[in-house]
């Protein structure tokens, strides 16, 4: 054990001998990326296929906490990137990982982030194989930002697009909205409410193959992290220049997450998640894509919200349990807490 | 979730449609000529663009959006002078989230925030409290906004304040009344309304008396409602068969919350710290006599107006109101919002010029988000 | 305006701050009670209470909120009731 103290400072990232010791210790003893090289040589069967495209995606993350029930920012970094991969069709395959990490920042805590890392990854099937850091002064950043860049393999077979949705296709979400938004609204404190409710952040490689094994038409999946359910469906309308409608009955909600949003008068479609997506498919696929995805722990609470429908295109809406409807438009800026 | 979920069953609420469909044709409302009744709380507002039951309804029933958002009739002068108190380097400024994108002359609490003012946004006057006796080397201001359901939080936390004598709390109060902008509102001829739904919570804390001029002194209907849809529906019916039978009288459809006479701590507690100003500004309504509430000299040490010496501490500063903004006339109810010129052309959620476009209560922003009026425009 | 929910008092944190814990579909909150407060604070366990901006501002009453429920399952019956004797007077005329 070369590291000395408890904290990241300015030398860990001064590219000396603390540097190297910071990046063995912490990180490659962990991660264990082939060599030691800044660039990852990479060679997968995958690409053999005639057709086969490569996926490439890039995320970065910060939040507040960097710790919160049910994950922390580093099963965040890999659960996302692996989501933006495999909601594209692609089978997730590498990972590279940077690190901006604010001097002050524990070992003990990056330590936690990185297993974390480690075990995420290895339960989505993909290698971490380079990464970077790098110290910043005390309030130049908070804590640690995560920036993950990802690399996929699309087969021949698929191609998944938000414009290929048309009416009459379904709707199916793979669990509870709203669980991340309203874990991280009552981890940060200032507004003192607390619950069970924990984070949804996971990975969604996995579900994908089995919805797209069962539905091989499957037109297109969006994964609903900022803005939630409302931000992703009002994205695909728009594409697809269709109109979606989804009702208010089907959407599965934790009760918790529905009393907090009573509490402060947030709309829980517009609640961030980190392992939730939303999948049309054609309507003669669509009890089988469902059932697929309720067979995984991470699609048991599956359903089947709405469809694509001919009219109002561009436009998604809510038919209410009174059987009225409302428009469920894009958010504009951050959903605040609303008090009178 | 208890005495919410019961009063959202959708068969009852058919029931009721049902009945003021029945009620509705009996009076002769259609949508040529239709009944106009206004809630003028913006809770009741969102509660009714939320289940849609602007669009359920009988045809010949409109509800007019009155002036219950405390946020939307937040003058320009007073969000400026919520960021000059920001902007000061000793000061944690603390605000109810819907406060912070409401414009001022030139920027929004958001904007004063990423300019690097030290503001947050808590969900309790308690919380600013806990604030202050954490920073003692810090002035925690709260922007107390809000009707007379909320006067009372703010009252008891400068009571707190000052039995733990907590000198680096105080509150920029900008408090304000039901009865009186009503008063003004019905003053108004160009006034188009037969009833009222009453504000259910500013009701909880004031009981129902203080609405008895609106039945005995000019002839209209008010029935004081709950906010889950089944009570506004309830609530509508109850002042369609007032106007069927030729009455004017206080009911109260609330009854599980809101006693006749209030409640007496809050009453106490408002009392005791509080007084009424002269007048206040109301963004659209301008000054209403009695309008407002300002910190009794007794608390005066709690109140930042007079510890910075800001606001109406100094004499009154006149701010021109947004040009081509027609929020007054809206909030009057003398249009909709889809008949200002601006409505979603200058004014949008992402470029609000008015206050009602600001809020998710405000009747404008209610309007764009649940489409009152675009379905309406296709 | 005057965002408000109903919650139930689960516990006292603080006895001379007259503060509680309420509880709102298992989100819990400290709030104060000294609206709703006459005699012990104990016995506001297990009591239900409009709660906003962190205040629990008056009780529920059950009674009140049975009767307007009461009521409305009432006007639906009665609604129902209308309804099927329509339906019934249509068949009779044919006219279904």
């Amino acid at each position: 054990m070369a590291l000395r103290g408890e904290r990241v400072t300015l030398a860990h990232g001064g590219g000396g001998r603390a540097m190297r010791d910071l990046i063995e210790e912490i990180f490659t003893s962990v991660f264990a990326p082939p060599g030691m090289e800044d660039q990852a040589r990479l060679m997968s069967d995958a690409l053999h296929d005639p057709g086969a495209r490569l996926a490439f995606t890039t995320d970065g993350f910060v939040v507040t906490p960097m710790e919160f029930p049910g994950g922390n920012i580093g099963k965040l970094a890999i659960c996302g990137t692996v989501n933006d991969l495999a909601v594209g069709g692609a089978t997730p395959l590498w990972l590279s990982a940077a690190f901006i990490i604010e001097e002050g920042t524990e070992f003990a805590v990056l330590r936690r982030i990185v297993a974390t890392m480690a075990r995420e990854a290895e339960a989505a099937g993909v290698r971490i194989v380079t990464g970077d850091t790098k110290v910043v002064e005390r309030g130049a950043c908070d804590g640690v930002f995560i920036t993950t860049s990802g690399i996929g393999v699309i087969p021949a077979s698929r191609d998944m697009a938000a414009s290929h949705v048309r009416a009459g296709d379904v709707a199916i979400v793979n669990g509870v909205l709203g669980d991340h938004g309203a874990t991280i609204l009552a981890a940060r404190g200032d507004l003192a409410l607390s619950s069970a409710i924990e984070s949804d952040c996971a990975a969604l490689g996995h579900l994908m193959e089995a919805a797209l094994s069962a539905a091989p038409e499957a037109r297109a999946a969006r994964d609903l992290t900022r803005g939630g359910l409302a931000s992703a469906l009002n994205e695909i309308a728009e594409e697809a220049g269709c109109g979606i409608v989804i009702d208010e009955d089907a959407l599965p909600l934790r009760a918790e997450v529905v009393g907090m949003c009573e509490i402060l008068g947030l709309d829980p479609l517009y609640l961030a998640n980190e392992g939730r997506l939303v999948l049309f498919v054609p309507a003669d696929q669509a009890e089988a894509a469902l059932a697929a995805m309720q067979a995984l722990p991470e699609g048991e609470g599956a359903a089947i919200i709405g469809r694509a429908v001919a009219d109002h295109a561009g436009q998604v809406r809510m038919r209410t349990a009174f059987g009225g409807t409302r428009i469920v438009d894009m958010l504009v800026g951050e959903q605040l807490p609303r008090i009178c | 979730m208890k005495f919410a979920s019961e009063f959202r069953d959708p068969k009852l609420a058919r029931a009721l449609l049902q009945a003021i469909a029945e009620k509705a044709d009996a009076i002769g409302a259609t949508r040529e000529k239709p009944v106009h009744i206004m809630e003028i709380c913006g809770g009741h507002t969102h509660s009714i663009f939320r289940y849609g039951l602007d669009k359920l309804i009988h045809e010949g029933v409109e509800f007019i959006h009155g002036p219950g958002c405390p946020v939307c009739v937040l003058p320009r002068a007073r969000v400026d002078e919520c960021i000059e108190l920001a902007e000061r380097p000793e000061v944690i400024f603390t605000t109810f989230g819907d406060a912070m994108r409401v414009p001022g002359s030139t920027k929004s609490l958001i904007q004063a925030k990423a300019d690097g003012a030290d503001i947050r946004m808590v969900y309790s006057p308690l919380d600013a409290l806990e604030l202050a006796r954490r920073n003692p080397d810090r002035e925690v201001v709260f922007f107390g906004l809000g009707f007379e359901t909320t006067t009372p939080s703010t009252a008891l936390a400068i009571q707190q304040a000052a039995r733990e004598g907590l000198a680096n709390f105080s509150v920029f109060c900008n408090h304000i009344t039901v009865p009186e902008p009503i008063k003004a509102l019905l003053d108004d001829p160009y006034m188009m309304l037969e009833g009222f739904i009453g504000p259910g919570h500013v009701s909880m804390v004031i009981g129902f008396h203080p609405y008895d001029f609106i039945a005995q002194d000019y002839g209209k209907p008010i029935v004081v409602a709950g906010f889950e849809p089944t009570d506004l529906l309830q609530s509508v019916l109850m002042v369609l068969t007032q106007i069927e039978a030729g009455q004017a009288r206080v009911e109260n459809q609330y009854g599980r919350v809101v006693p006749e006479h209030g409640n007496s701590v809050s009453i106490a507690a408002i009392n005791d710290v509080y007084e009424k100003r002269p007048s206040f500004e109301w963004r659209g309504l301008g000054e209403i006599d009695a309008s407002g509430m300002r910190i009794r000299d007794a608390y005066r040490a709690y109140d930042a107006e007079e510890k910075f010496g800001i606001g109406y501490a100094v004499g009154r500063r006149e701010v021109p109101e947004v040009e081509g903004c027609a929020c007054g006339q809206v909030m009057t109810g003398r249009i909709k919002p889809t008949q200002c010129p601006q409505f979603g052309k200058g004014c949008t959620p992402e470029t609000a010029l008015g206050a009602l476009m600001v809020s998710s209560e405000g009747a404008c922003a209610a309007y764009w988000q649940y489409g009152g009026a675009r379905t309406a425009a296709e | 305006m005057c965002l408000g929910i109903p919650g139930q008092i689960v516990e006292i944190s603080d006895e001379a701050r007259m503060m509680a814990v309420a509880e709102v579909s298992g989100v819990r909150r400290a709030v104060n009670v000294a609206c709703i407060a006459d005699g012990p604070l104990d016995r506001l366990i297990g009591e239900w209470a409009l709660i906003h901006v962190g205040f629990a501002m008056a009780r529920i009453d059950e009674d009140e909120a049975a009767q307007t429920l009461a009521a409305l399952h009432e006007l639906g019956e009665t609604q129902e009731a209308l309804e099927q004797m329509a339906a019934g007077d249509a068949a009779l005329e044919g006219r279904v």
